[in-house]
């Protein structure tokens, strides 16, 4: 069977040799124009007035469109319609596309964007949490809160508390290829639009809107992207919109690509948190009550704020049963750019909350952060009785909890015990570089937390030769989400995976799908294109059933045959045969995700089919001189259920750590007092190069099925690794405690300069 | 102008072509080669590498800041020309898919690039030769697996052929110069100094690592233009008894092989200074003429008593590098003068250079501090310290210097010595690092100094689990 092969990514070989397409290199048609955003220069303002005559008398200028110029609606926003496509004579962070300027090439669009003269009444932005707070910028009316049994009162009456704030930094997502698109005008006004995009439907749905036609007029496609990560679920929309609103004005297709500069500076990025908490605990370190206030900053428009906010609530419990907690969620509104969708969408935020909260106890208790984590854990499974309580701070009971094997397990393969001891000696001994190791668990909730998300469908296709054409909602970025659900088709027709071909996501083929997010891929679009391969697979065993007289379950597809009684054919005869036989060899294939149901009102219900659990354990050196630090060794243990392909997953693991480690370390997102984004491009966004990656990483994957009935039992495993990065940056924290009594009180990033900071405050109390 | 060069084994002559059109978008919008890839456009990702060959070796470089003038006479390789035409995959090609070394595979060309130029040269410093190749995706550990898998595996003939390239009159420079309008492209230092006295105005791009992001990132017009990629006499290296010298066009790669024995705390500055790519590109003299704050040589230079070697016509003038740097955005120097070379004399290795900066590869200092102290006797007989980072212009710690020589090296005087930085320097907040940050640490990096000359650790770079 072709499911939990360890087989290389589909592509692999197209990327090998340069030959894989991304939409930047689809051959595009002669003619083509190419589009750049002019953006304003300010973070705040009106619009005076506007001469974008010098923008026209540009060399190679076709055209240049203002937001009166667009036919239909001026809206690119996923969620409530706030964020208009070209300024609507406001604007509200420095970026924000103003105009559109149509040219022969993209060097040429992007020299005439730059000629517009705009004049502004400039305001005073809103750019950080406190000055939101203070002017009380929000989105919804006032703090979401969920809250489980009585937290304050429980931390007033526990024998110790602490309180603390620390402040969380966002992230660039930095995927390799910027954001791209083209359109196609087709005839009678029909739009086909390539986007590197991880929302097809969504991509589909606003050009719809932005041409003023039904969404049968627009056909979106999307082979692959260069990397998402999330920054491509509504952040492709511009280009998209853009592209088909010129190639509707011009009768020409249009591309349209970020400069990676412009890149970073339009496009929306993590959120940032500022965390609040207040816990109250014993002298064993278990946690009676814990309150945070979690202020997010989501930047000029909502997007998808919201269930990101919500998310980081649904994860500020991680691994831990709290018996009273309250989470209050503050979603503030910037002139910054729209924060959006990252990996993890929120849960990373509130997961450093609470394992900053254990690793603050851990310190006033001076006991073994490790023995803290573990003493607050969930029960597994089998230790609840029906009455007992193992609900999170939501009211969902967690019924696979996974974390008590994994420690143990991680703990005895890192050889944990003896390196904590081994350093503590290190440190005794060596003045300017110390050491420091730290273990983080992981458990992270998997399916959308808007409900209706969690559905997707199929189209599989048998040739009368036996060879498969599959397609799904589903997008690929480099995960291996095609070749993942590949195996599973090759798997239900029990033929070799070359027989199966896999094809761009397109909304003429599988209608109506969610983002590529959520972790989602796999567990969605495998369970449909499961359904739909069947429903091939069924036909066929009753057609041969019936030629042969036999039952159609006694027909087995196998090893590239099939077979029935004594008969035994290839499946390309079958095919063949079922063809002649005029059976219907193309089939549909749906899902939807059971047992979900979710009020986020409320914070009460079950928003997650079951959870994905991982753990880590890094260990870092720092120079107490200057802060410059390193991670020496990291091992990992992550659970993806019974592994489709563990190749895959283990990829998944060894990246994600090593982006959530950057997140926590190098990745410094700066604005300047006038909202200016300073760190534009990598030359001043650091994230992690080659030799950052942990010197020994040793990464194994927790061998247990999935207690819920996912397709063969296989876990998600797109975000969660990313959390195991947190570990890296605990183990900072830690050596950082070995300069002096004083809790560490890091802050994330943790750069050279906030590592150097610490040692002050703990050594120095500077 | 006109150009000839080898690409994936074809002869390519061009004619008239725009002296700023870059490779990348040459390969990608004029011979539809679209394997090469456009991550940054400003040399910080190194998903546009391609390997350029000539008769000094195979050399990883990115396109997208590298203007096609530049490669005359050169070979140069994209991820479509290093399998064999049989369809047989280079082995670094079949190692990355058996390691599963691709993702989402944006990157994977130039990683391809730089791992089949560093397998051809038989280098194995994998993290070093890959500091320029960003990847979000993989982590980069099955990256370093593949590229370990293949290091003994045979290098293709091919490779063998680029650097022997058909034209060698052009891969030396001896050619006709075609089109001689400007750009201009002279062969000899000479040439060089009469075409820029007579142009003051033009742009000289030696390496095109910081000019080239003038055209990609701040889309200027470069109108009078002078490459120096063919004045060989320009690219030599000296080492004598009294003194080493390096010609204003060595490379940075050059650079730190010169120093890796000389003064191995440069080298290792130098391992560190942006990426293989780029130190394939960016010229020592390149470094200083720029007049950053934040170049890593100048302060470096500074500490070791550099003198620069300006020219101008047949003119010729010798100063101290400090000298200089006059101001933020000022030098010493003046219209239609340039670097010639730079020089410093041998001494005894007592120098020590520290980059601090977010990342350790391929980052720009946030502090650069370089320390030459000679202790004698227990007494501090000498003291060079110059930094980047701490002020408009590279510059030496004069008062701290000061508060060194001839005193006891011990714990006390670097206590007092450490105070003086205020009197030096004034550094400025930004994105980098902050102004607190910047001095505090410079008084540190004293401190490392002496505590390194204590036989102490200090170097997390040097640590293992």
């Amino acid at each position: 069977m072709s499911v939990t092969k360890p087989l290389p990514h589909d592509a692999a070989h197209l990327h090998v040799t340069g030959t894989a397409r991304y939409v930047d290199d689809i051959p595009s048609p002669a003619g083509t124009l190419h589009l750049a955003f002019g953006q304003s220069p300010i973070a705040k303002g009106r619009i005076t007035s506007m001469n974008l005559d010098a923008v026209k008398a540009a060399p190679g200028v076709v055209a240049v469109m203002v937001a009166d110029d667009l036919p239909f609606a001026n809206d690119v926003s996923p969620s409530i319609h706030d964020e208009p496509l070209l300024s609507d004579g406001t604007v509200n962070y420095v970026g924000q596309p103003v105009f559109l300027v149509i040219a022969k090439s993209h060097l040429a669009a992007r020299k005439a964007a730059h000629l517009g003269q705009i004049d502004y009444a400039e305001e005073t932005p809103i750019l950080t949490v406190d000055e939101a707070l203070a002017a009380d910028s929000r989105f919804e009316d006032g703090p979401r809160i969920y809250e489980k049994g009585d937290a304050d009162a429980a931390i007033d009456a526990a024998p110790r508390q602490i309180e603390a704030t620390f402040e969380i930094g966002g992230q660039e997502h930095f995927y390799l290829e910027g954001q791209a698109a083209m359109a196609v005008p087709n005839e009678g006004g029909d739009m086909l639009v390539h986007s590197s995009t991880q929302h097809p439907t969504e991509i589909q749905h606003k050009v719809a809107e932005a041409l003023g036609v039904p969404m049968h007029g627009v056909r979106v496609e999307t082979r692959r992207m260069g990397g998402g990560f999330g920054g491509k679920e509504s952040q492709g929309n511009a280009l998209a919109v853009s592209c088909a609103v010129a190639a509707r004005l011009t009768g020409r297709a249009c591309k349209m690509r970020y400069d990676r500069d412009d890149d970073m500076v339009i496009t929306g990025k993590r959120h940032e948190f500022r965390i609040n908490y207040r816990v109250g605990f014993d002298t064993d370190g278990r946690v009676h009550g814990v309150s945070f206030k979690q202020y997010t900053r989501c930047g000029w428009a909502q997007d998808l704020s919201l269930p990101v906010a919500d998310r980081a609530m649904l994860h500020s419990d991680n691994a831990y049963l709290l018996k009273n907690a309250r989470i209050e969620s503050h979603r503030l509104k910037t002139n910054t750019q729209s924060a959006t969708a990252y990996r993890g969408f929120g849960g990373p935020q509130g997961m450093v909350g609470i394992e900053r909260v254990m690793d603050h106890i851990a310190h006033d208790l001076d006991l073994d952060p490790v023995e803290v984590r573990k003493r607050n854990y969930y029960a597994a499974k089998s230790d609840v009785s029906g009455q007992e309580d193992n609900s999170t701070p939501y009211g969902m009971q967690v019924e696979d909890f996974e974390l008590h094997g994994m420690t143990e397990r991680l703990l005895e393969t890192s050889d944990y015990a003896a390196r904590r001891a081994a350093i503590e000696k290190w440190n005794a001994e060596n003045p300017i570089v110390k050491k420091g190791i730290a273990f983080a668990p992981v458990k992270f909730g998997i399916s959308f937390t808007l409900t209706h998300l969690n559905q997707a469908g199929a189209l599989v296709h048998v040739y009368q030769d036996g060879s498969v054409h599959l397609n799904h909602g589903g997008t690929e970025m480099g995960q291996g989400l095609f070749q993942k659900v590949a195996q599973v088709a090759a798997s239900r027709f029990g033929i070799p995976l070359d027989l199966v071909k896999i094809t761009a996501t397109d909304t003429a083929k599988v209608p109506n799908t969610s983002a590529t997010a959520a972790s989602s891929g796999s567990d969605l679009n495998g369970m449909a294109v499961k359904a739909a391969c069947d429903t091939i697979r069924d036909r066929m065993a009753e057609f041969l059933a019936e030629r042969h007289q036999a039952e159609a379950s006694d027909v087995i597809f196998s090893d590239g045959h099939v077979e029935v009684g004594e008969a035994r054919y290839t499946f390309q005869e079958v095919a063949a045969m079922a063809y002649q036989g005029r059976i219907s060899l193309s089939a549909t294939g749906f899902y939807k995700t059971p047992k979900i149901e979710w009020d986020r009102i409320k914070g009460q219900g079950r928003p997650f089919f079951y959870f994905a659990y991982g753990a880590s354990i890094t260990e870092v050196a720092i120079d107490t001189l200057t802060g410059e630090n390193r991670i020496l060794r990291t091992d990992v243990l992550h659970d993806a259920g019974a592994s489709l392909n563990p190749a895959l997953d283990i990829g998944q693991v060894e990246g994600g750590y090593v982006q959530g480690a950057g997140w926590l370390t190098t990745e410094e997102l700066v604005w300047d007092d006038r909202g200016r984004l300073r760190t534009h491009a990598p030359s001043t966004y650091k994230i992690p190069a080659c030799s950052d990656r942990p010197d020994v990483f040793n990464v194994s994957l927790w061998e247990a099925e999935n207690r819920e009935d996912t397709i063969y039992r296989s876990k998600a495993v797109g975000e969660p690794p990313f959390m195991l990065g947190i570990s890296a940056w605990l183990a900072l924290s830690n050596a950082v405690s070995a300069c002096g009594d004083a809790y560490p009180a890091i802050d994330a990033p943790a750069t050279a300069e906030e590592v150097w900071a610490s040692v002050r405050r703990v050594r120095d109390g500077i | 102008m006109d150009i000839t060069f080898l690409l994936n084994g074809e002869t390519v002559e061009l004619a008239g072509v725009s002296p700023t059109a870059t490779l990348l978008d040459w390969l990608r919008e004029e011979r539809h080669l679209r394997g090469t890839k456009e991550g940054c456009n400003e040399g910080d990702c190194g998903a546009c590498t391609v390997m350029v060959s000539d008769a000094d070796g195979a050399r990883a470089l990115n396109s997208c800041i590298l203007f096609l003038p530049q490669l005359h006479g050169k070979a140069i390789r994209t991820v479509e020309g290093v399998g064999e035409a049989d369809g047989t995959l280079h082995p670094v090609q079949d190692a990355m898919i058996e390691y599963h070394g691709s993702q989402c595979g944006f990157c994977t060309p130039g990683f391809v690039m730089s791992m089949t130029a560093a397998h051809a040269n038989g280098a194995t410093d994998h993290d070093t030769q890959l500091a320029g190749n960003l990847c979000r995706c993989t982590g980069y550990a099955p990256i370093i697996r593949a590229a370990e898998a293949c290091e003994d595996k045979p290098v293709p003939t091919w490779v063998n052929n680029d650097r022997s390239f058909l034209l060698p009159e052009i891969s030396r420079g001896e050619d006709e110069v075609r089109g001689a309008e400007p750009p201009i492209a002279p062969t000899t230092s000479d040439e060089l100094a009469t075409i820029y006295a007579a142009n003051p105005d033009a742009t000289i791009i030696a390496g095109a690592t910081d000019v080239g992001l003038w055209v990609t990132k701040q889309l200027r017009e470069l109108n009078s233009i002078i490459f120096l990629n063919r004045c060989d006499d320009l690219k030599k290296v000296e080492v004598t008894d009294t003194h080493v010298r390096f010609g204003a066009m060595v490379d940075m790669n050059t650079v730190g092989n010169a120093l890796s024995d000389l003064h191995p705390s440069y080298g290792e500055m130098v391992r560190r200074y942006a990426s293989v790519q780029v130190r394939h590109a960016a010229t020592i003299g390149g470094n200083i003429a720029n007049g950053s704050p934040i170049g890593d040589n100048p302060p470096a230079l500074i500490a070791l008593g550099a003198t620069l070697h300006l020219r101008q016509g047949d003119s010729r003038r010798d100063l101290l590098l400090e000298d200089f740097f006059i101001d933020y955005g000022k030098q010493d120097r003046q219209p239609g003068e340039f670097v010639e070379a730079v020089s410093f004399p041998r001494q005894p290795d007592t120098l020590k250079c520290y980059k601090l900066s977010k990342r350790f590869d391929q980052d720009i200092s946030a502090v650069c501090g370089c320390f030459n102290i000679t202790v004698a006797d227990g007494t501090v007989t000498d003291a060079r310290i110059a930094f980047g980072g701490m002020a408009g212009i590279p510059k030496r710690a004069a008062a701290v210097e000061a508060a060194l020589i001839g005193q006891a090296w011990t714990a006390q005087t670097i206590t007092t010595a450490k105070s003086k930085f205020d009197a030096d320097f004034t550094p400025l907040t930004d994105m980098r690092a902050s102004a607190n940050y910047r001095l505090e640490t410079a008084r540190t990096l004293l401190e490392r100094y002496f505590a390194e000359s204590q036989g102490q650790t200090t170097n997390v770079l040097e640590v293992s689990a």
